[in-house]
């Protein structure tokens, strides 16, 4: 039963979480100062992996640490640590959901060999930011990973880390100086920062995956943002050609500047009009020859795509997803807040807040849904069916609608996040987008202008 | 349950932004201690003003993307560009936002305007200029299909509803 799931606490989850929280915590005060409590706290870390492979490496690490020698080797040793519990506490967590959702799931995909990337200016900046500790973060040292973010930014193969780094940079530069900030986000931050260390690695595992024939199928679509990037996910199943039904991703993500927001975002995916079609329309996707990797991501090509007939997602959802065989994430990119698991909820009470399951109340997460998109806080009050995302956060799973459906003034509506794609259909978000959108031509106006120079 | 803002994976940190007519102040930002931004000449479409005002001590400044000293900007006393800079920088980010990092005083709903206690600042143009130029390379950079994991934890904009 999927309410058993949500309600149930893994073992050994709290302890894990706490382990984690000591070492965060030693990331607000900085690892110049550790005091005896903290200390105690990363000793407790590192007794953990006692027996573990990464015992050696992660207690002599930490005894460095704690003695005040700071070295990227060390501090790479402790995201690594901090990643292994995460990733840890994803499979305990996701591994009840599964087994409550009746979903198949295929073993984490081997590594393979991930390109060489110039990551030394990544690393450096954020060892300076573990020395300082978030409350150390000011103007400067905030704005100091500008230049490795610049950099990584013109190789296409470390757009993954550029990313990352760009928006947690961005965080830092609003918030700094962090000293005088009221409440600090320090999970998130210590997450950011472990992922991004990891990612600046020599040798970071890829995920190449194989070429795959077949039919995909929307269920759903996710929208993501920071100040300089804007991404559409959508999931769905993928039929192959050998008639396996896999659940699947597929991402497009466009570079922007932060006064480019709300469904004017949509204009910087232009070079993807079959996606974008295939989304707003509800389309099925013929694919051919496209890159399906390890860990269920379709690698989205616009010369190997064919839009086909409509297909609505609940349809699929109902009929399709139950039997759907869902991919496991690459070992390092286990974590709880990476769980998005696309679920079909019916028969549920919605309130405000939350949708009552029947003994169970499912938090919606009210964050997670975009102005990019159609979907409202009113409509899943309404609702009486939905397409979501069960995610996880700070000791809750919450659910992410991506699609509803629900009866408004008594007439029957179906609404999905990606209805926008092509364009706002409600009138009044429309004729905003219309006046946001020229933001893009302005820009590349003056650019024109100044750069001739 | 009330969740902890610590402890949560996607505590919201930035408060999103508003989205604004961009001809008169095509560019702006809160960075490195500084409200700083690019301001389009109201007579000569090839020139802009490269404007700032700094946190705290209110310090400013303007000149021409050509390095001229603005003519509108007399010792303490706010030119137009720096007049539309705020006024502009208030609709991106909020009044509230903005008086916190240049550290405004002012009455609620009051303009910030009349909250600055300015000086005479140094020259920063070719910083801001710098920035701006960064600013507008990121819509030349190619989009990708790469899957962008790390994008969990950054949702799209829920806003201003």
């Amino acid at each position: 039963m999927l309410t058993d799931a949500l309600r149930a606490q893994p073992t050994g989850l709290t302890e894990a979480l706490a382990l984690i929280d000591g070492l965060d915590d030693a990331l607000v005060h900085g690892l110049a100062r550790i005091d005896e409590d903290r200390a105690a706290a990363l000793e407790s870390l590192a007794e953990a992996f006692n027996g573990s492979p990464l015992a050696g490496r992660v207690s002599d690490s930490i005894g460095k640490i704690v003695s005040g020698t700071v070295t990227d080797e060390h501090l790479a040793a402790l995201a690594g640590a901090r990643s292994a519990l995460l990733g840890a506490a994803h499979d305990a967590l996701l591994g009840t959901l599964s087994g409550a959702l009746g979903r198949d799931r295929l073993p984490s995909p081997p590594s393979a060999a991930g390109p060489v990337i110039v990551a030394g200016g990544s690393r450096s900046w954020l060892r300076e930011l573990a020395i300082a500790g978030w409350r150390g973060v000011d103007h400067e040292l905030a704005s100091a990973g500008s230049p490795a973010v610049q950099a990584l930014l013109a190789d296409p193969a470390a757009r993954r880390l550029a990313v990352l780094l760009d928006g947690f940079a961005a965080e830092l530069r609003a918030a700094a100086p962090v000293a005088t900030l009221e409440r600090i986000p320090v999970r998130r931050w210590a997450d950011l920062w472990s992922r991004a260390l990891l990612l600046s690695q020599d040798g970071f595992p890829a995920d190449p995956g194989e070429p795959v024939d077949g039919r995909f199928l929307l269920l759903g679509l996710d929208l993501h943002e920071h100040p300089t990037v804007f991404r559409a996910q959508a999931h769905g199943l993928l039929e192959t050609a050998g008639g396996d039904v896999r659940l699947v991703r597929v991402s497009v993500a466009a570079p922007k500047v932060e006064t480019i927001t709300g469904p004017s975002a949509w204009r910087m995916l232009a070079g993807f009009p079959i996606f974008r079609a295939a989304v707003a329309e509800h389309r099925a996707v013929e694919v051919s020859g496209l890159t399906l990797t390890g860990g269920g991501d379709l690698i989205w090509d616009e010369s190997r795509v064919t839009a086909g007939e409509p297909a609505d997602p609940f349809a699929t959802a109902r009929v399709r997803l139950g039997a759907a065989t869902a991919f496991s994430a690459t070992p390092l990119d286990r974590h709880p807040a990476a769980i998005a698991e696309p679920v079909l909820l019916e028969g549920y009470t919605p309130g405000p807040d939350a949708l009552d399951l029947g003994g169970v109340s499912l938090p919606i997460d009210t964050d997670r849904l975009p102005v990019a998109g159609p979907l409202t806080p009113a409509l899943i009050a309404a609702s009486t069916a939905c397409i979501g995302l069960l995610r996880w956060d700070a000791g809750r799973w919450l659910v992410q609608p991506l699609a509803v459906q629900a009866s408004v003034k008594k007439k029957a509506v179906a609404v999905h996040t990606g209805d926008w794609a092509l364009g706002p259909l409600d009138a009044k978000a429309a004729k905003a987008e219309a006046v946001a959108g020229t933001a893009v031509d302005v820009l590349r106006e003056r650019a024109g202008r100044l750069l001739r120079k | 349950m009330s969740i902890p803002y610590e402890r949560r994976s996607s505590a919201p940190v930035i408060e999103p932004v508003r989205s604004r007519k961009l001809a008169k102040v095509p560019f702006l930002e809160l960075a490195e201690g500084r409200l700083q931004g690019v301001v389009s000449s109201g007579s000569d479409v090839s020139r802009v003003y490269v404007s700032s005002i700094t946190a705290g001590d209110h310090g400013l400044s303007c000149n021409t993307n050509n390095n001229r000293p603005c003519g509108g900007l007399s010792g303490a006393f706010a030119c137009n560009h720096l007049r539309s800079l705020l006024t502009e920088a208030t609709l991106q980010y909020g009044a509230g936002r903005v008086a916190r990092y240049l550290k405004i005083e002012v009455a609620e709903d009051a303009d910030l305007i009349t909250g600055l206690h300015p000086t005479v600042a140094a020259n920063r143009a070719a910083e801001v200029f710098s920035s701006f130029l960064r600013h507008l390379s990121y819509l030349e950079l190619p989009a990708t299909t790469d899957p962008l994991p790390d994008l969990a934890w950054f949702p799209a904009a829920g806003a201003v509803r």
